[in-house]
């Protein structure tokens, strides 16, 4: 299988190579979206084939790399789970792109970098030493980079490429010195190698949090997510949809390798801050969400909220595994696995529809839109799953995730450390917080876009889009229905992979009536979200048939009510910034809002303006103090560009003695 | 045999709630008109009113759309699926796995989201008013139901109601301040998703200071039959929720025979009676709140059920 799955991610580098050659052809764009579709299912089947022969572990080594180490590559469980995850998102979204991607102004500043940044998240996911992974891994990153400039006469883009720039080769250094602890003096560089070395606890705590702060800089994780919100939304949408729904899973399985794999056990206050800091990335990313007025950057900051949650159920099975509970850490991990996969499926979806309408009116803030359910029936109704799926709703797969990492929380009494067990209900409170948040933020999203009256004119005059972009959301929709549905399908594919990292697994949910999913055999909490689609469905469609035939089924249109005001202007409709408000005000600290009004004087005829402002406490306490700290090292050290040759050698000779001293004392 | 027996009573249960949910809501507005000094309408107003707004035509806003149309049938339909699997008269009937307590708050969950939803499909600046606040209210008070449901799991060992009720209807818990606490968090929360007094008034119109009737403003007819069944359904869901939780006394225990179903039927009907007169006591009692000391109210919620869930981990007697 691993050789199938290497030369899947090989025909993706040469295609980027042949798609360089292909400027300028009108169909470029075509066959280059419809390949990079073609060899994604290709490695969606491999990953699929992988677990459900039970995950075995196929390896291979190729000549190339370091000298010494060539490039060890790997499919196990593990990496099948994700290599099926970049296959699906892959190809729902090429096949998106061919219909999306004919917008493109530029599209050879897209086609050369496209299959080759999925090629490398494959090779991310394969590579099986340290080397290979970190090349794959900064190809990846720069690859992703090249996309996120495509509209790079825009200012706003500029700014965005090069702060994703600064923190994706801050991550990777990073990941390099997590590695580098991991390989020992000797450098052994081989993943197997590291696997089978016994690290201590102080060195794996080290190592963790490395990981942690290389991996979680690419996913999103606070306080590392600034970068995210505004790199993401400025890539073409088919691209956003790449970097949110899929890259962001890479970046995961980076966490997850190094730490159900590669580390071994970690002392159980390791758990610790993972799990907190996961709780606080998923409120403050939901957060953002609600108060932010562009449709692409409430995604991507939605994108924030998803990994934080992923990472507290990533963290709470650290803490279950720290306690031998194997089966409550296969739970978290299962819920966490399937939460990242159900992130793929809804995220790419609505990043698709964010794209369908941005193509459709060429607006992308939240306040220049309204009413695209009339213009754009078939979008909207697509993207009413999507926004369903992921504020966590019955029977959507959002939904089974949130419920899996709940019951996980639930056992966390069993922890036997206080500190986890006054911490982790805490943390379920925070998680709920997040879950409402976001159906909060997901009825705005949805409703300021798609339902009221329009309330500009390209809003007015909008038409759906492309057969291929509808056919591929549509795709990814019966998915999130599918993955809802009939859940314990879902445990039992990635069962392989968890069972991989824990040494145990969540019961087969095969053989439950009604697709029931019964998580931990002894608790008998169970959810069928079969039965309750079927329920919903039967009472609703019963009462709707049954109240048409036996009451009144007449209907007549006439202006909308509104307490008298009928057919006021369209902005007096609620919009981004008047929804948010009351979130605003509840959560004015954390979001460090502040609102003010200006009234004129009386007698003045001027209008009075309200404006509303909130800020990333992040960024404006940490960043901007940073950079400008950086800013002030670097003008200072400014100077030593304008020395004199006796200076140079001075400091050169000074530098050398330095060095030859420190080594002595060191020996 | 036995499965058609379970089919039967999971259906008597679907229409039960059903059938008692206008009385309910008929109840509480006679109690708090008689409490005013009223005469109030008789207790079976509000199956007048469903019917005569079933018969009516509906007024459709010009502006909306096929959502618009759906929405009353789909929060119709999840508030029922969700009233039918709390246990009232008996436990564990044919489908009471189908849901645990977390996925039944969803299932309420994706009432109020479709509700939301609706009432911004008109473009009116009431139906995004009362949208924006429903949704901040939720949002608030779905963090408390779960610690709620934490401390009860804790307590109980299970989210399924059925355990829920077999364990404390037991002789082994005793009176616990956790379960206390618990209490008091769950009617704060029933309070406000249910747009009572203080946090919501439903008796009101044409008030800036409305949420839910703000959101279904533009609703008439069967539309409007069909959200007001709903929410009086809701109403009951959580009567019959706190019932089953906190005084599971009565309810006939699986395989129950015709005795303990009818003694499970009149103890639930007792208890719906008790709680309505006690709701309306409540409301007539106490003012309304403004909406933005709502989050304080609903944050009194938050801590007292974590706090119920901590109390249980300094010793799992409390």
């Amino acid at each position: 299988m691993i050789a199938a799955a290497a030369s899947l991610a090989a025909g993706f580098l040469a295609l980027s190579l042949v798609a360089t050659g292909l400027r300028g052809r009108s169909w470029a764009s075509v066959f280059v979206y419809g390949a990079s579709a073609v060899l994604s299912l290709g490695l969606l089947g491999a990953g699929l084939v992988a677990l459900v022969t039970g995950g075995a572990a196929t390896h291979m080594t190729l000549p190339v790399g370091l000298p010494w180490l060539g490039a060890h590559l790997r499919l196990d469980a593990l990496s099948a789970v994700f290599a099926a995850i970049i296959g699906l998102g892959g190809a729902a979204i090429s096949a998106y792109a061919i219909g999306y991607g004919r917008q493109e102004h530029e599209p050879h500043r897209v086609l050369p970098f496209y299959p080759g940044f999925l090629g490398a998240m494959t090779m991310v996911v394969l590579a099986a030493d340290a080397f290979t992974f970190l090349l794959s891994w900064e190809t990846m990153s720069l690859l992703s980079w090249a996309l996120v400039l495509t509209h790079h006469r825009e200012q706003e883009t500029r700014g965005a490429g090069y702060l994703y720039l600064v923190m994706a080769g801050f991550g990777t250094m990073v990941l390099l010195l997590a590695f580098g602890l991991m390989a020992g003096a000797d450098g052994s560089y081989d993943f197997a190698a590291m696997r089978a070395v016994e690290h201590g606890p102080a060195l794996a705590a080290l190592v963790l949090g490395l990981t942690a702060v290389g991996a979680g800089s690419k996913a999103g994780l606070l306080p590392l997510h600034v970068w995210l919100p505004v790199a993401h939304p400025a890539a073409p949408s088919h691209v956003s949809a790449l970097m949110s729904g899929v890259m962001t899973k890479v970046a995961l399985y980076g966490f997850i390798r190094v730490a159900f794999d590669l580390l071994g056990p970690v002392p159980w206050w390791m758990s610790v801050p993972v799990i907190v800091t996961g709780a606080v990335t998923a409120v403050m990313g939901i957060l953002f969400a609600n108060v932010d007025g562009d449709a692409k950057r409430v995604l991507a900051y939605s994108t924030i909220e998803n990994i934080g949650v992923i990472f507290a159920a990533l963290g709470l099975a650290l803490a279950f595994r720290a306690n031998d509970m194997q089966t409550l850490a296969a739970l978290a991990l299962t819920a966490g696995l399937i939460h990242a996969m159900n992130h793929m499926l809804f995220k790419s979806l609505l990043f698709m529809v964010a794209g369908a309408v941005l193509n459709a009116t060429g607006r992308h803030d939240l306040d220049g839109l309204g009413g695209l359910i009339h213009r754009m029936p078939k979008t909207a109704f697509l993207a009413l799953v999507g926004v369903t799926a992921i504020s966590a709703l019955p029977p959507l797969n959002g939904f089974v995730s949130e419920w899996l990492l709940f019951q996980a929380i639930l056992q966390s009494p069993q922890l036997s450390q206080p500190g986890l067990q006054f911490l982790v209900p805490a943390v379920g409170g925070l998680l709920a917080l997040a879950a409402a948040l976001a159906a909060a933020c997901f009825v705005r999203f949805y409703g300021v876009i798609f339902l009221g009256r329009p309330r500009t004119d390209v809003a007015q005059e909008a038409v759906e889009t492309d057969r291929w972009s509808l056919s591929a959301m549509a795709g990814l929709a019966l998915l999130c229905g599918f993955a809802g549905i009939v859940p314990g399908l879902l445990v039992d594919l990635v069962a392989p992979a968890v069972e991989r990292a824990l040494g145990s697994r969540v019961p087969m949910q095969a053989g439950n009536h009604w697709f029931t999913l019964v998580p931990v055999a002894n608790v008998q909490s169970s959810y069928s979200g079969f039965l309750v689609m079927v329920f919903v469905a039967i009472s609703g469609g019963l009462s709707a048939w049954l109240v048409h035939r036996l009451a009144s089924r007449r209907l007549r249109r006439a202006p909308a009510w509104d307490c008298g005001f009928p057919n006021a202007d369209p902005v007096t409709q609620y919009g981004a910034g008047s929804f948010a408000q009351p979130i605003r005000r509840v959560m004015a600290t954390v979001l460090a809002a502040r609102e003010t009004v200006t009234m004129p004087p009386p007698g003045d005829t001027k209008p009075a303006r309200h404006t509303a402002h909130t800020e990333d406490l992040a960024w404006t306490r940490v960043y901007i103090p940073l950079i400008a700290f950086v800013g002030a090292a670097a003008a200072r050290l400014n100077a030593l560009q304008f020395l004199t040759i006796r200076r140079y050698l001075s400091l050169v000779f000074g530098s050398l003695i330095l060095l030859l001293t420190g080594l002595t004392i060191w020996n | 045999m036995e499965l058609i027996i379970g089919l039967i009573l999971q259906g008597v249960q679907m229409l039960v709630v059903l059938a008692l949910a206008p009385g309910l809501a008929g109840l509480v507005r006679k109690v708090k008109a008689r409490l005013m000094r009223r005469r109030g309408a008789p207790v079976v107003q509000p199956y007048r009113d469903l019917m005569r707004l079933m018969r009516k035509d509906v007024v459709l806003a010009e502006n909306a759309s096929w959502l618009f149309r759906v929405s009353p049938y789909m929060i119709f339909a999840a508030t029922w699926v969700a009233a039918a699997l709390v246990p009232t008269f008996a436990i564990g009937l044919q489908f009471s796995w189908t849901a645990d307590l977390i996925a039944l708050v969803a299932l309420l969950g994706s009432a109020r989201f479709f509700l939301a939803l609706a009432g911004m499909d008109a473009g009116t600046s009431f139906g995004g008013l009362g949208a924006s606040r429903e949704m901040m209210i939720g949002a608030l008070a779905e963090p408390a139901m779960l610690l709620m449901v934490f401390t009860v799991a804790l307590v109980a060992g299970s989210t399924q109601l059925s355990n829920v009720v077999t364990f404390v209807a037991s002789d082994a818990v005793g009176i616990r301040v956790s379960m206390g606490l618990a209490l008091v968090a769950l009617i704060i929360v029933a309070l406000a998703e249910n747009a009572r007094i203080p946090v919501d008034n439903p008796a009101t119109h044409l008030e800036l200071t409305m949420v839910h009737e703000a959101m279904v403003l533009e609703y008439s007819g069967r539309h409007l039959a069909m959200i007001e069944l709903a929410a009086s359904l809701k109403l009951l869901l959580y009567m019959a929720l706190i019932g089953c939780i906190f005084v599971p006394w009565g309810i006939a225990p699986a395989s129950a025979g015709a005795g303990g179903l009818a003694l499970g039927a009149l103890s639930f009907l007792a208890k719906l009676a008790v709680g309505g007169v006690m709701l309306a006591v409540f409301e007539t009692s106490i003012a309304k709140m403004r909406v933005f000391r709502v989050p304080d109210f609903l944050g009194a919620a938050l801590m007292l059920g974590l706090l119920g869930t901590l109390l249980l981990f300094v010793s799992r007697s409390l």
